[in-house]
């Protein structure tokens, strides 16, 4: 293992530069200016290299509908219940397991004996379908990113006994969904990197056209972090609306054509039901009628169509994740944060996932940043 | 007898407590364990005080004891093995409360039916290498030989006494001190954890494990009362060491993360598997509270003891929320946690 000499991308001096580019900034503007990322690992970063204590009092930087675990529906997490359930084999993602559906648990069900077991990653589900005769079922879950490899699996000519449960989900669509809500103050939003190299960043000039809101790609380091931030304020400011890519290294404009003409020819967007959200048009990736033959929806149906309904806890109903989410109000704004809603404990998804932003500010302390010693202090 | 309690069964019905595996892990969690179960009935100062070992006074001296169980997976991994391990552990806990001059340690085994001989042999070697670096011997021990199954591997148990004049606390830290480490963060948790997964990195990725009484005795010599506090960053890492620390002198610690010593190795793979070096275990490695009048003078007997020449002023002891471990990212400040458990790799 090597590293390098020096960590261009967390160079402090720099970083200090662009922090007083975003303090004069805001200076100048006297208002207050608010701002959304749509990405927990966006949201991991300003915690980690502590950014949020240092925003300018009058910048709000909220987290969107960035954490794929947080925004998969309660009904989508019951079926698949429904379906560890009745005995089948079932695979997914960590974060999954203790996501709450609307009774049950994942990690509930296989506490009660059911066989669910987790995976790293999606190539692991074909290697474990082809070791049975059973049928397996991948609950597919997360945005384009991991859609991608979801993909690879089902056109890499995948054994016969492998149902793919989809819970993807589109991103871009979210954001509509977001900048059309009446009462919305967001006035920039910070697109993910990641999602980017796969997507384009073209993928969003769409949007700006429509909301005349400006849409930055930003990088996780924390000087594409900062950098990505002062090119949205100086465009919200200046009452700019564009598409600017400031995740250069990794992002074009066109994305990577291969890894979406693979996303495209096995799945379709779908209405969708987006946890405490909204009904997201298009904002479902669901499995296309070619693939029928792995489409758990498809194969076990019956199954499904017999699911009893469950209700909802009652805990939940005072759960602001779905606020939260849009926008529109902090995690310190929900009054079970950190009390009867913890990491060990939680109440809303938003807690239990390490993208989402109610673990990440508890785990981070972030609500007590304002009492934290400054430099210079005793 | 009237006094005895019956012991309650241990399979039984699921409201039974049962102890769990972050308990173990060095954090909040295991003191809450060892608080409310073997100090419950407990009102001897000493023990209360739950140091790295304890001190009796003798004379016009000071008899400092400790002891330690060791287990660790694999037994044998990059830069060290479990009986280096042993004999460090004790000789550590002895320096970090001052008693520099180990007497003499005693060592038990308990071995599983089936492990090698010559794996025995080895942890042996490595104990006697690890004593002449001390300066101390084993002077008497136990042997317990148990069925398959019932000990993974070997475990190995061992006690130690020191002498002093004075005693070091690790509750003596004040506002205004220094915090010194002796040289570079998270080398043993990351080399085990990378042994572990079979991670297959290449490079110099080596546990510190090593005796620390004479770096101690080095940087005591020039320092002296200076020295207000230390504490090894054994299990949990420098976030809990100082976090305990901290708490027990009811101040605050700020880090200053630009100052952190890490191996370029240890940088690496903290950075690919997403792991905090601060949160795991160092085994060769001291965390000294030192008045800002002494610290050039400690650092430089450091630097100049093969132990310790990457020592570096980390931080400093400030007002604040007793407990209260902060870390400046040069870009701002965040809270550091203690973690109960042990830290997983990211798995993306």
């Amino acid at each position: 293992v090597t590293a390098p000499a020096k960590l261009e991308f967390r160079d402090v001096a720099r970083g200090r530069a662009l922090q007083a580019r975003l303090d004069r900034a805001m200076a100048r503007a006297g208002r207050t200016v608010t701002v959304m990322h749509v990405c927990g690992s966006h949201e991991q970063a300003i915690a980690r290299y502590g950014l949020r204590a240092r925003f300018p009092s009058n910048l709000r930087v909220q987290m969107g509908p960035g954490c794929p675990v947080c925004v998969t529906d309660a009904p989508e997490i019951d079926a698949c219940v429904a379906l560890a359930e009745r005995g089948l084999h079932v695979l997914t993602y960590g974060d999954m397991l203790r996501v709450p559906g609307r009774e049950r648990s994942l990690e509930d069900a296989r506490a009660a004996g059911a066989r669910v077991d987790v995976l790293y990653a999606a190539t692991q589900a074909v290697e474990i379908a082809r070791a049975t005769p059973e049928p397996v079922v991948f609950f597919a879950t997360g945005f384009e990113t991991t859609a991608v490899a979801t993909a690879a699996i089902l056109l890499a000519d995948p054994p016969p006994n492998l149902f793919v449960l989809s819970a993807h989900k589109w991103v871009p669509s979210a954001m509509e969904v977001v900048a059309s809500v009446p009462d919305s103050k967001i006035e920039g939003y910070l697109a993910a990197g990641h999602a980017a190299t796969i997507t384009g960043y073209g993928v969003f000039e769409p949007f700006v056209a429509r909301h005349r809101r400006p849409v930055v790609v930003a990088g996780f380091e924390p000087l594409d972090l900062l950098s990505g931030l002062v090119l949205l304020v100086e465009q919200v400011l200046e009452a700019k609306a564009e598409v600017v890519n400031a995740f250069p290294r990794c992002v074009t404009r066109e994305g990577n054509r291969r890894a979406l003409d693979a996303l495209f020819r096995v799945f379709e967007t779908s209405d969708g039901e987006w946890r405490g959200i909204a009904r997201v048009p298009a904002g479902d990736l669901r499995l296309r009628p070619e693939l029928a033959a792995h489409d758990a929806t498809v194969r076990f149906a019956a199954e499904l169509a017999s699911t009893p309904a469950f209700t909802e806890r009652a805990s939940a109903s005072e759960c602001r994740c779905g606020r939260i989410m849009m926008g529109l109000e902090r995690p310190t704004d929900c009054r079970l944060f950190g009390k009867q809603c913890r990491p060990e404990a939680p109440v809303g998804a938003c807690m239990v996932s390490t993208e989402g932003v109610c673990r990440i500010w508890h785990e981070h302390g972030v609500d007590v940043a304002e009492r934290l010693p400054e430099e210079g202090s005793p | 007898v009237s006094g005895l309690r019956t012991p309650p069964p241990t399979e039984g019905p699921e409201h039974v407590e049962r102890v769990e595996l972050a308990q173990g892990a060095g954090g909040r969690a295991m003191r809450a364990l060892i608080e409310s179960v073997f100090l419950a009935d407990v009102t001897d100062p000493e023990a209360l005080a739950m140091g790295d070992g304890a001190a009796i006074r003798l004379g016009d001296r000071w008899l400092v004891l400790t002891t330690d169980a060791h287990v660790v997976s694999p037994v044998f991994f990059p830069g060290g093995d479990i009986g280096r391990l042993a004999i460090s552990g004790v000789v550590n806990d002895l320096a970090m409360m001052g008693a520099c001059d180990v007497v003499a340690l005693t060592s038990s085994v308990i071995v599983e039916e089936g492990f090698a001989i010559d794996s025995l042999r080895a942890i042996h070697a490595s104990m006697q290498l690890a004593c002449r670096e001390a300066g101390t011997r084993v002077v008497t021990g136990d042997t317990k030989v148990m069925r398959k199954g019932e000990v993974d591997g070997v475990v190995l148990s061992t006690s130690g006494v020191g002498l002093t004049d004075r005693v070091v606390r690790d509750s003596g830290l004040e506002v205004g001190d220094a915090l010194l480490v002796t040289g570079t963060l998270g080398d043993h948790g990351l080399a085990v954890l990378a042994a572990r997964a079979a991670l297959g990195l290449e490079g110099d990725l080596r546990s510190d494990v090593a005796p620390l009484n004479g770096l101690i005795r080095a940087a005591l010599a020039a320092g002296g009362v200076s020295i207000h506090a230390m504490k090894d960053p054994t299990r949990g890492g420098v976030t809990s060491a100082l976090s305990e620390m901290a708490s027990k002198a009811g101040v605050a610690v700020l880090l200053d993360e630009a100052a952190l010593p890490l191996s370029p190795a240890g940088r690496a793979a903290a950075e690919l598997l997403g792991i905090d070096p601060l949160a795991v275990a160092n085994e060769g490695k001291a965390l000294l509270g030192v008045h800002p009048s002494a610290v050039d003078r400690v650092l430089a007997a450091l630097r100049a003891h093969p132990l310790g020449h990457a020592a570096a002023c980390i931080g400093r002891v400030v007002e604040g929320a007793s407990g209260t471990v902060s870390l400046d990212t040069g870009f701002g400040t965040r809270r550091l946690f203690e973690r109960d458990g042990d830290p997983l790799p990211r798995i993306c």
